[in-house]
């Protein structure tokens, strides 16, 4: 099981930028993607803060160059389009040279089309080819037939922790050597349905989300998508592949509290962390920097400080929630944060946590609110989702 | 990949599922386009505070769960893996009903938080206390196929001896009607044993929840060994007989060796010629059996084909109701499943008797 898992390749659309380019800089100069809502109507609009791609679906329909009569949900419209860049990017000429997969991940799939159309259906004919998008899968084989991926092709949903479950699986998929190359990552749009869904838990903010900190009143929703392309070391040999990082740990555990919320020592989320590292054979102070989950919750940041100080005791590494740039994009969200994480190890810096002022009096976790270059070599992500789900993933440079 | 063995089962479907030592002998027939499960005693399972707040889908789960780790004897697995096509359809759609009826006002959480696809995984986990690997597949007709890959590589990866896997899906009654309305289901009403002739575009709805408990250690209460399994995302019909020949070829089988294949024969017309093309080609002469006319098409249906393919193997016998064709096995050791749906997302699983 010693095999090592490169990433070949990335591609990203969020908030802050339609290109991992764009993204990078967006980070750089601390520039979020938080805004008031545009491409919804929803009675909430002045009342909440989202991360939203400012294209409209008639736009990316433009730049993936699909006929009028496509069916796509916008999480596919999203998907595709970041799935392409990463294979691009990866220099992939022929996707059937080997046995490649695709792993998916989405928490609303096709909502966006079910919730506008939901009686129009009986009434309007027109509609009607988007009836079949609703369900998970359906991104997930539209971004395989725009790819070219024909065999295994599979689709993850455990909530906000949805795709760092199919980079865990796209990389056990690899080391095994069931696979020699997947595309792994995630989905999701903004819809009426979540966004009221996380207004009745009373947990959205009315302005920007401030992860981490004391008076944290809740997050930003956000839509985005970002997919990595895993590859094994023969195929790096083979084609002679630059390899961005590497996938190097991964764990996931449930915490098996609350449907909804994490326990208060955050038990589900120091499982996760622990068996990342006993997969990366790491220590934790061999942790450079921790990309939180961080969504500014008041639940979530209590809790997952609480197991950061289980795991790491009092050196705590150097700590950002980017979900201050895109807003907490569900099943997305661990994608785009394993674009970021990588960035971090390609060029070597810590992107700051927006919008910190006051330090959580119970855990004096302060996390990093300038941009920090330093040595960095290894990068722990977390993600935990709805339903007890923690994740946690490992990159490293070498 | 490691020896993996079905260690215990539990089904909820439209028919008699629930008593481990009876195999279908008293088959419902039905005359609907709709099947639904049939209700057990939720409160032998279920603590009544907690069931109260689960829709039929969760409720169903965490029975069928229940049943599987009872007969291995399990108390907590080391994995638990569920599939599920639609998720929990039914709080999804109250949530989804009042937004739209009620101009995103006068909405309760409950609903919403019930309604996340992992739901019926997190409700088992939380019910056993379970803080073990948790994952839910989502990918249509391959959602409980994709488990059972899942599960073959824990345990390659020596981190798990028990796995709780599963597959279900519950009948939503909006999604039911758009369905009905782009022709996915039957027109009219169809009698059982006459869907498979029913010469007509789409097919019955169904529900249900079909849970194993996975070992790589054999035991008394084995059913069959899971040999391998593997899933197709698009295939052709030229293609079908390569693929299936390749996927036996690599376990060191030849069609000759399979005693029974069992088909996700779902009587829609323009779809059942995947089938068809199997059941007059290469299997003319092995043992055809199927199973959707009755327990209705979901997409973790093969969940419920997977239970009944163990059962075979185990009980030796075939009930009547399920036979395709006249040919007769003489015992059932190599049971080949093939499923589709509407000509994606194919899959093909070995079982063997052990």
């Amino acid at each position: 099981m010693s095999k090592k898992v490169a990433i070949t390749g990335m591609g990203i659309i969020s908030s802050i930028g339609t290109t991992v380019e764009e993204n990078y800089h967006a980070l750089l100069q601390c520039k979020p993607g938080i805004s008031f809502i545009s491409n919804i109507q929803t009675r909430h609009e002045k009342d909440i803060m989202v991360g939203e791609i400012k294209l409209t679906n008639d736009e990316l329909i433009k730049q993936l160059k699909l006929p009028v009569s496509n069916n796509y949900s916008r999480t596919a419209l999203l998907g595709v389009l970041a799935a392409k860049q990463a294979v691009a990017d990866a220099k992939i000429d022929n996707i059937s040279d080997c046995k490649t997969g695709l792993i998916s991940a989405t928490s609303v799939g096709g909502m966006d089309k079910t919730e506008k159309y939901y009686y129009d259906y009986f009434t309007d004919e027109n509609p009607q080819k988007y009836i079949e998008g609703h369900h998970g899968g359906d991104a997930t084989q539209k971004i395989a037939k725009q790819l070219g991926i024909t065999d295994f092709v599979t689709t993850i949903s455990t909530a906000c922790s949805s795709s760092a479950n199919a980079i865990m699986l796209g990389a056990r998929l690899i080391k095994s050597g069931e696979l020699d190359r997947v595309i792994v990552g995630g989905a999701d749009c903004l819809s009426k349905f979540t966004i009221n869904g996380f207004k009745t838990l009373m947990i959205l903010s009315d302005t920007y989300c401030t992860p981490f900190d004391e008076n944290r009143k809740g997050l930003n929703l956000g839509e985005a998508a970002a997919f990595l392309v895993l590859e094994s070391d023969e195929m790096v040999k083979k084609h002679d592949k630059k390899v961005l990082a590497y996938v190097s740990g991964y764990g996931n555990a449930n915490d098996a509290f609350h449907q909804t919320a994490s326990s208060e020592n955050g038990e589900g989320a120091t499982l996760a962390m622990q068996k990342a590292f006993k997969v990366a054979d790491l220590l934790p102070e061999q942790i450079d920097y921790i990309n939180a989950h961080g969504t500014a919750t008041l639940n979530n940041d209590l809790s997952e400080s609480k197991a950061i100080l289980r795991v790491f005791g009092s050196q705590v590494p150097d700590l950002s929630s980017t979900k201050s740039y895109t807003g907490h994009t569900l099943a997305a969200a661990a994608a785009i944060e394993a674009v970021y994480a990588v960035l971090a190890l390609q060029h070597q810096v810590v992107f700051p946590s927006l919008n910190f002022k006051t330090v959580i009096k119970e855990t004096g976790i302060i996390p990093v609110s300038t941009l920090k270059e330093k040595k960095i070599q290894h990068v722990l992500s977390n993600s935990f989702g709805f339903g007890g789900n923690c994740s946690t993933l490992i990159f490293s440079k070498n | 990949m490691e020896a993996c063995y079905i260690n215990g089962l539990g089904c909820v479907s439209a028919q008699h599922t629930i008593d481990k030592n009876q195999f279908l002998d008293d088959i419902i027939s039905y005359h609907e386009t709709i099947l639904s499960s049939i209700n057990p005693n939720y409160k032998e399972y279920i603590p009544p505070a907690a069931a109260r707040r689960m829709a039929k889908g969760i409720k169903m789960g965490v029975v069928a769960s229940s049943l599987a780790l009872q007969e291995a004897e399990i108390t907590i697995p080391d994995a638990i893996i569920s599939g599920t096509g639609f998720g929990c359809l039914k709080d999804s759609e109250k949530f989804l009903s009042t937004i739209v009826d009620n101009d995103e006002e006068y909405l309760t959480p409950t609903a919403f938080i019930q309604s996340t696809h992992n739901t019926v995984g997190a409700q088992i986990a939380l019910g056993l206390q379970c803080k073990a690997y948790n994952f839910t597949y989502v990918h249509a007709a391959v959602s409980f196929e994709s488990c059972l890959i899942d599960a073959q590589l824990k345990f390659y990866e020596k981190e798990a001896t028990n796995i709780l896997v599963g597959g279900v899906d519950e009948v939503g009654e909006h999604t039911y009607k758009l369905h009905a309305l782009i022709n996915h289901i039957k027109k009219d009403k169809v009698n059982t044993f006459d869907l498979k002739n029913s010469n007509s575009v789409g097919t019955i709805f169904g529900e249900g929840a079909s849970f194993f408990s996975l070992s790589n250690v054999k035991q008394k209460s084995t059913y069959a060994q899971l040999t391998d399994v593997e899933i197709i995302s698009q295939l052709t019909l030229e293609k079908l007989n390569e693929r299936i020949e390749a996927f036996l070829k690599k376990n060191q089988f030849s069609y000759k060796d399979i005693d029974a294949v069992v088909l996700g024969v779902n009587g829609d017309v323009d779809y059942d010629h995947f089938y068809e093309h199997l059941q007059t080609g290469v299997f003319k002469q092995t043992q055809q059996l199927y199973y959707k006319h009755l327990c209705g098409e979901y997409n973790t249906a093969s969940s419920f084909g997977f239970w009944l393919a163990a059962k075979l193997i185990k009980h030796q016998q075939v009930p009547e109701a399920i036979k395709l064709n006249n040919i007769s096995a003489k015992s059932f050791k190599n049971v080949l499943l093939y499923n589709q749906y509407r000509g994606g997302n194919h899959s093909f699983i070995l079982l063997q008797s052990c």
